[in-house]
């Protein structure tokens, strides 16, 4: 599998970056003062091609923090408002579409 | 069921410290992510699409119920107060945090229970049937040559790095309940003409992108030749194995292209070095590990008891949960218990830690404190006396565990799927969570019979559609979820892969498909006796085709 | 890259000759696999300990008809994950019998050092320095083994049978 860093990037729309955190796994996204938000408004977002390179590259290299950064397309509205661009987006923010099981009472 | 001793403890305890030691040196940034992903695999610790991942090894099956308790209790401190029973008999934690594994890890030592090759290209958890030890027509308990092949494969220093993973697989039974041959090395004891008792050995299946069925490359193996045997396969496979794309790294590739036989020569070759060397078994040392697996002390017990057969003529739903989900027992009196993990609108092989703890409970009082996992994600008491059945029965269905689907079209083996899963193209969970509704009335099951669906959200095929009755298999199409169906497949004595009936069907299409290939069977079987996959096999899929693609 | 032997940090007394420089006299030598095979004869004539490059995808079979004359036998990983050498050195111990000094190069961390000492292996190129520092200490880690392993500790099977009978420890909790 070729690095993100070698993969030609050619995006279609706004996209962000986004990663697990190291230590819990938590969907994070990678946010313009170069940290990680758990938050997708807090996202930052790129809409061409080198800077969603830089922004992989970056990423890439805190692997201290963040595992696995890759390139994801996200909607913005009118409003400004971050949406997730696709099903895995959405339930890597939102979490699963299922409802987990009842566990009140453990 | 296998005690540990301090030997085994020792052993786990250091890996819980070796682990720990890498988890710091992680979180430190001493070791890089490419460096750790082996490592943290090597203790089934997996990053999916919301948190990391733990699986941890249920070694062919069998758990006590201190063992469950213990899972209960990592459910509750460390994930979300549930967990997930896989096709290989492990159980999953969806929620788990890298920084509180060392400590789980440590929880589950104490009970003698690990994630160790849970993952990684090494050897896998060694499965078996679920009834084993137990059921009436097996020739003696497979678990104990599971558990010798078990504790040689761990941490291996040669086998430890392979071109991919490895999944060894040991049955004894007249009836293959454990899918032998959709594993990369299955032995089979059985007895040889001379009475003598010995393995089939089969190697090179797998699922997946390119699924093989496996191939008997030696007929009839000693006793005393079987850790030899499968250090030959494995040596033969960590030389030769692909290396140079993750698609056709697994021995089912190697063994398709030199051929069954050319394969079986090479590891012969490699046999006839080392099969009388340190790894043959002598009796003392098969003996030794025969003694630690304790059997309970069954009381000497009539089969069918009054109170059994009372509460069956009382009752008829009791009666309708003993048809379905008790099995026969080799011991006069008892019988097998299976707990249906697939309730109406569940997740397939999901378990709440309340759950775990009654089943718990449940084991201690009614079956020796043992229970046990199947690969089609259902749990099963094997120790059960027959007049213990109503009580059990009862204490089952206040957990929601006892719905007589066992073996019926609503008994989904799914995968994960989207939901949870990043290598996942598609949702599966959902899809089986439909099924189950559409198909809730029990009479309806029942009049389908024997009917096993499996779902797959990707390639990898964890739900192992390949070998369901119908097959289901998520993919992506111009970012929307879409289903491959596929009829046919079986995982028994006679295992078949399915083979695909047409195109794609969307998401909101595949629940109205399964009733029209359900709809299509109950018109075209001969009697109510010709099972779903009987019919099948007669007719074809043509008019299964012809019904689902007329309709869509 | 540090060297390790005996459990320590040692410098290399064998210099690695490429595939076509002079080699030179007297000392302790490593020479490609390619070379080796080609000029076989002429290297086991001369004065000076000699070592062999071994590359992972080659059966290590067709080095048995000169194990005798080879001290060093250097195997590789190009990644820790390719772990084909692990089989090279076990057959090299334990199907030819080499007696010599077998070498791990290339991608050597300090996870895998207990896997390298009991496949056979006794000298180790180690990646990291600060892996290389704590060689005994990790190696110390563990005291328990499954299987028998080239570094002569007893497997647990065979430990069992030899003390008394291990109490049976039931679940504690």
């Amino acid at each position: 599998m070729t690095s993100p860093l070698e993969r030609k990037i050619k995006i279609t729309g706004p996209v962000v970056v986004t990663a697990n955190r190291v230590a819990d796994g938590a969907v994070v996204y990678r946010s313009p003062d170069g940290g990680w938000t758990t938050k997708l408004d807090a996202a930052a977002v790129a809409t061409d091609a080198a800077r969603a390179r830089a922004m992989i590259a970056e990423a890439t290299a805190d692997d201290l923090r963040a595992v696995g950064p890759y390139i994801a397309p996200v909607e913005v509205t009118e409003s400004g408002e971050r949406r997730p661009g696709n099903l895995r987006e959405l339930i890597r923010l939102a979490g699963p579409t299922i409802d987990l099981p009842v566990t009140f009472g453990i | 069921m296998y005690v540990y001793d301090s030997i085994d403890r020792t052993f786990v305890a250091e890996r819980v410290a070796e682990f720990r030691d890498q988890v710091a040196r992680r979180l430190s940034g001493a070791l890089t992510e490419d460096e750790f992903k082996p490592l943290r695999l090597m203790n089934g610790v997996y990053l999916q699409l919301h948190a990391y991942m733990l699986r941890i090894a249920n070694p062919y099956g069998t758990l006590s119920s201190n063992q469950l308790r213990r899972l209960a209790h990592v459910a509750r401190r460390y994930d979300r107060g549930y967990g997930h029973f896989t096709t290989r008999q492990n159980i999953q934690f969806h929620w788990i945090k890298l920084e509180e594994i060392p400590d789980a890890l440590a929880d589950l030592a104490d009970v003698g229970m690990h994630g160790m090759q849970t993952s990684g290209n090494n050897v896998r958890n060694i499965t078996t049937d679920q009834w084993a030890g137990v059921a009436p027509d097996e020739i003696e308990d497979p678990r104990i040559w599971a558990e010798i092949i078990r504790q040689h494969v761990t941490l291996h220093p040669e086998f430890s790095f392979m071109p991919r993973k490895f999944k060894i697989c040991v049955g004894t039974a007249a009836h293959d309940r454990a899918a032998l041959r959709i594993h990369d090395l299955a032995f089979r004891l059985h007895r040889n003409e001379a009475g003598e008792a010995g393995f089939e050995v089969m190697v090179g299946g797998g699922l997946g992108r390119t699924p093989y069925l496996a191939q008997t490359i030696r007929p009839f193996l000693k006793k005393r030749d079987l850790l030899s045997y499968v250090e030959a396969v494995l040596r033969t496979y960590n030389q030769f194995g692909r290396r140079d794309n993750i698609w056709k790294a697994r021995i089912k590739i190697l063994v398709h292209d030199l051929g069954a036989q050319a394969f079986a020569k090479e590891v012969e070759a490699e046999w006839q070095t080392i099969k009388d060397g340190p790894l043959a078994l002598d009796s003392a040392v098969v003996a030794e590990i025969a003694s630690r697996f304790v059997y309970p002390d069954y009381e000497t017990l009539e089969d069918s008891p009054a109170e059994f057969t009372a509460a069956r003529r009382a009752d008829p739903q009791f009666d309708r949960w003993v048809d379905n989900a008790v099995n026969n027992h080799k011991k006069p009196g008892y019988a097998i218990v299976t707990i249906s993990l697939k309730p109406e609108g569940g997740t397939p092989g999901d378990a709440t830690a309340v759950q775990m703890d009654a089943l718990a409970d449940i084991a201690d009082r009614y079956s020796f404190g043992e229970i046990r996992i199947g690969h089609e994600q259902n749990l099963a008491l094997p120790h059960v006396a027959q007049r213990d059945l109503p009580a059990v029965w009862r204490a089952l269905d206040a957990l929601g565990l006892a719905i007589p689907n066992i073996g019926l079209v609503s008994d989904i083996i799914s995968c994960p799927g989207l939901d949870y899963c990043s290598l996942a193209n598609a949702r599966s969970i959902p899809i089986a969570q439909e099924l189950t509704r559409r198909f809730r009335d029990l009479d309806r099951q029942r009049a389908l019979g024997r009917l096993h669906i499996n779902i797959s959200g990707c390639i990898n095929a964890c739900g192992h559609h390949h070998v369901g009755h119908i097959g289901i298999l998520g993919v992506e199409k111009n970012g929307e979820e879409f289903y491959q169906i596929t009829l046919g497949g079986k995982a028994d004595d006679h295992s078949e892969l399915g083979t695909l009936i047409g195109p794609a069907v969307p998401y909101g299409k595949v629940a109205d498909v399964v009733e029209d290939i359900a709809a299509a069977y109950l018109d075209l079987r001969t009697s109510p006796d010709e099972l779903f996959i009987d019919t099948l096999k007669r007719t074809g899929i043509e008019p299964f085709r012809d019904r689902v693609y007329a309709a869509h | 890259m540090p060297l390790i032997e005996n459990g320590r940090i040692v410098e290399d007394r064998y210099v690695r000759v490429a595939a076509d420089d002079p080699i030179p006299e007297r000392v302790p030598v490593i020479v490609p696999a390619q070379r080796f095979l080609a000029e076989a004869d002429a290297l086991i004539g001369r004065d000076g300990s000699l070592g062999v490059d071994w590359p992972n995808d080659r059966r290590v079979a067709e080095l048995e008809p000169w194990l005798g004359h080879l001290a060093l036998i250097a195997l590789n990983f190009p990644k820790f994950k390719d772990g084909r050498a692990y089989s090279q050195a076990r057959l090299l111990r334990e199907t030819y019998g080499f007696g010599g000094t077998l070498r791990a190069t290339g991608d050597v961390l300090r996870d895998q050092f207990h896997f390298l000492v009991r496949a056979g292996f006794d000298s180790f190129e180690v990646k990291k320095p600060a892996d290389a520092a704590v060689f005994a200490q990790v190696l110390a880690r563990y005291s328990v083994y499954y299987q028998p392993g080239a570094d002569g500790r007893m497997p647990a099977l065979r430990r069992r049978l030899q003390s008394e009978p291990a109490p049976k420890i039931a679940e504690t909790v």
